[in-house]
């Protein structure tokens, strides 16, 4: 009865003419172990409304601290107190999924900054969700694309031992044509690396690839360099974020990671995003503020044609991504999910500053697996 | 699975061992002397981390850089113990946990205030990166063998500290009896404040230590206190001895139950699925270890049965 009252006032408000307000849920990782991304897709989306210069667009941020109660909480009151007519911000695959079923369920649309869990691109898809990022398996998938232009014939990998690790792994074997000289799962939070890079030093391999998300591949990194192990590294983007290489240093140097965005895709609208944030916060957008940015432009396009409270107009709107993305060319697939050109970057070394450029293309246009599996 | 392959994972488990006895050994002291459960402890690992990584950044040695750790990280612990703590050991122990607790996001969202969210760079010094051979052929990091013989080296001073020296005398007397020690005119509270700092300057020192080779950020010392925990009370709590023993027993298990158990499990099982449960069953080990000791030995390997 409230909704409908509230969608009646909305209705009427911009019937009048009058400025009707959209109100947008940010609920994002801002304290704790993780938070350097949920700033970064904070600060990237902010970035977008301030630039579009709209002032009746009130965002809400909410810390979820990674924990999932917390974000279902936030979630809920969003919804139910604060009338949001779109969240957004979730970075872990598992708090989209305590969050985003719910809230789809309820009418809210959702914009993907970040997760991209299988199960919401395939049997778990829904009309109100948006991934604006890429569906979890696809940077994976990208890197096994590379690991067979480089001619890698036997990689060893490893991931941490939870769902998106595996993932991981599957997205790497999806696309990668070789033998495998070790799979290896460590334990997830875990530190010290040692032992894997003992046995990967052991396993007679000719490239590494792994998927070791934050602070976890920062310390891969360092003690894989110490080791005095030398076959090549590869992973996603990930572990090779503005924010943790300079954690990494030189540990990190040349190594191949796989990407949708860079700072240098020459494109003017994603050399304006780059300038604009470094002067906005004084320092280098990584590939999650990119996201942050598209989000909040994607939103803007959808707001340009219809109002969240005339549903399928706005969804329409969405499902057309109007928006001049950083990443170049981008589309929706047929469950909302991107359709992207994936990149190869080396880590380099620019002044003091590390950072990515890109070296080829890995996947060109490039659709997520499970599209087929979803019935929207 | 060769000899050379089974040597390292030895010592690597060694290795991770002596840095969690670091860890220990100041938990299992403030424990045995104060009675005093202390979840900050890991915050204190955090603060030596940071208080290095700032220092190195500043002034590019790894010497300063420690002296750094163990100076902020003893500090740390001297203000905790004068502010908080001491408010606190007559409390029980629910109250200590919930104080203690609090210390944790406050000192967390402190260190994210002064240093940012992102993490910070804390590198191993030239001259002890890179590997060294051992006899065998074995190739080995010649920072993770400094690593094992700095904690072995702090175990043997801990050692002397307590058994050879006046103030060690009043830390077992402390443990043992504390009413009659402030009586027999040892100034408790000071001694306290020391023991509290020692073991605080212990956690910050394993910070920077393992900072150089892992991540430092915020939280990064949650994941090492409860397994500092496992160790004492494998250990024995209050006992020194064992945290030394209890910390390498839990370091060669985490260890060689991770690289072990899933080339066991691929006998009988498919690779993939060996791999998935076997990682699983490794991260159980530790635990599993736990449960047998206090089984075997409900007050842990060394420790003493009190009388109250």
């Amino acid at each position: 009865m409230k909704k409908l009252l509230v969608t009646l006032v909305l209705t009427a408000l911009s019937a009048t003419g009058t400025l009707s307000e959209v109100r947008v849920g940010m609920i994002t990782t801002l304290s704790g172990g993780g938070a350097g991304l949920g700033i970064d897709v904070r600060d990237g989306f902010m970035l977008a409304i301030k630039q579009s210069g709209r002032d009746d667009i009130e965002v809400v941020i909410e810390d979820d601290q990674r924990k999932p109660d917390i974000a279902v909480q936030l979630a809920d009151k969003m919804i139910q107190s604060e009338n949001v007519d779109v969240l957004t911000g979730i970075i872990w695959s598992n708090l989209a999924m305590a969050v985003v079923p719910g809230a789809t369920a309820q009418g809210t649309f959702y914009l993907s900054p970040n997760a991209g869990p299988s199960l919401l691109a395939g049997r778990g898809c829904h009309e109100n969700y948006f991934n604006v990022a890429w569906q979890n398996d696809n940077l994976h998938e990208a890197a096994g694309a590379h690991a067979n232009t480089a001619g890698y014939r036997n990689s060893f990998i490893l991931a941490p031992n939870y769902p998106a690790g595996q993932d991981a792994l599957t997205g790497y074997k999806r696309m990668y044509d070789g033998a495998l000289a070790g799979e290896v799962f460590t334990k997830l939070g875990q530190t010290d690396y040692a032992a894997e890079i003992a046995q990967i030093r052991a396993s007679g391999a000719d490239s590494v690839f792994f998927f070791l998300p934050g602070g976890m591949g920062i310390s891969f990194l360092k003690q894989y360099a110490d080791s005095g192990v030398d076959m090549p590294v590869l992973g996603p983007a990930f572990s090779f974020d503005q924010g943790i290489l300079q954690a990494v240093g030189d540990a990190a140097l040349g190594v191949v990671n796989t990407s949708q965005w860079n700072k240098d895709i020459d494109i003017p609208v994603n050399a304006a995003f780059v300038e604009s944030f470094q002067k906005e916060y004084g320092r280098l957008p990584s590939l999650y503020a990119s996201q942050g940015f598209d989000t909040a432009n994607l939103l803007l396009s959808a707001l340009e044609v219809a109002n969240p409270s005339d549903m399928d107009a706005f969804r329409t709107a969405l499902r057309a991504a109007d928006f001049a993305s950083t990443r170049g060319d981008f589309r929706f697939g047929p469950n909302h999910h991107p359709i992207q050109t994936l990149y190869a970057r080396e880590v380099i070394r620019e002044g003091d500053v590390y950072t990515n450029r890109i070296i080829g293309v890995a996947l060109a246009d490039h659709a997520d697996a499970y599209a087929g599996d979803c019935a929207m | 699975m060769s000899v050379i392959l089974i040597v390292e994972q030895v010592l690597n488990g060694l290795q991770f061992g002596v840095m969690l006895f670091l860890m220990a050994a100041g938990l299992t002291l403030i424990f045995g002397v104060m009675g005093l459960i202390n979840l900050a402890h890991g915050s204190l690992y955090m603060i030596g981390a940071f208080a290095a990584a700032a220092t190195a950044e500043v002034t590019g040695s790894f010497l300063l850089a420690l002296a750094a750790a163990l100076a902020a990280a003893a500090a740390a612990g001297a203000i905790i113990e004068v502010t908080v703590i001491r408010r606190l050991y007559a409390a029980p122990h629910l109250n200590q946990v919930l104080a203690t607790f609090a210390l944790i996001l406050i000192l967390s969202e402190g260190t994210r205030w002064v240093f940012g969210s992102f993490p910070l760079f804390l590198d191993i010094p030239d001259i002890l990166s890179g590997t060294v051979t051992l006899p065998g052929g074995i190739q080995y990091s010649l920072y993770r063998l400094i690593l094992i013989a700095t904690g072995f080296a702090i175990a043997i001073g801990l050692w002397v500290l307590i058994e050879r020296t006046r103030l060690g005398i009043q830390i077992r007397a402390g443990e043992n009896d504390r009413e009659m020690i402030a009586v027999l005119g040892v100034d408790i509270s000071s001694l306290y404040t020391l023991v509290f700092a020692l073991g605080a300057a212990l956690a910050g020192l394993a910070g920077a230590l393992v900072g150089a080779i892992q991540s430092v950020q915020v939280g990064m010392g949650e994941p090492v206190l409860i397994l500092a925990f496992v160790v004492i009370v494998i250990g024995g709590i209050g006992s020194i001895r064992g945290a030394l023993v209890g910390a390498l027993l839990v370091g060669l298990t985490d260890t060689l139950g991770g690289v072990f158990l899933p080339e066991i499990f691929k006998v009988f099982m498919e690779p993939g699925a060996a791999q998935r449960s076997g990682s699983a069953l490794a991260a159980m080990g530790i635990y599993v270890l736990m449960g047998g000791v206090l089984v075997w030995r409900p007050t842990g390997l060394f420790g003493v049965r009190r009388c109250i």
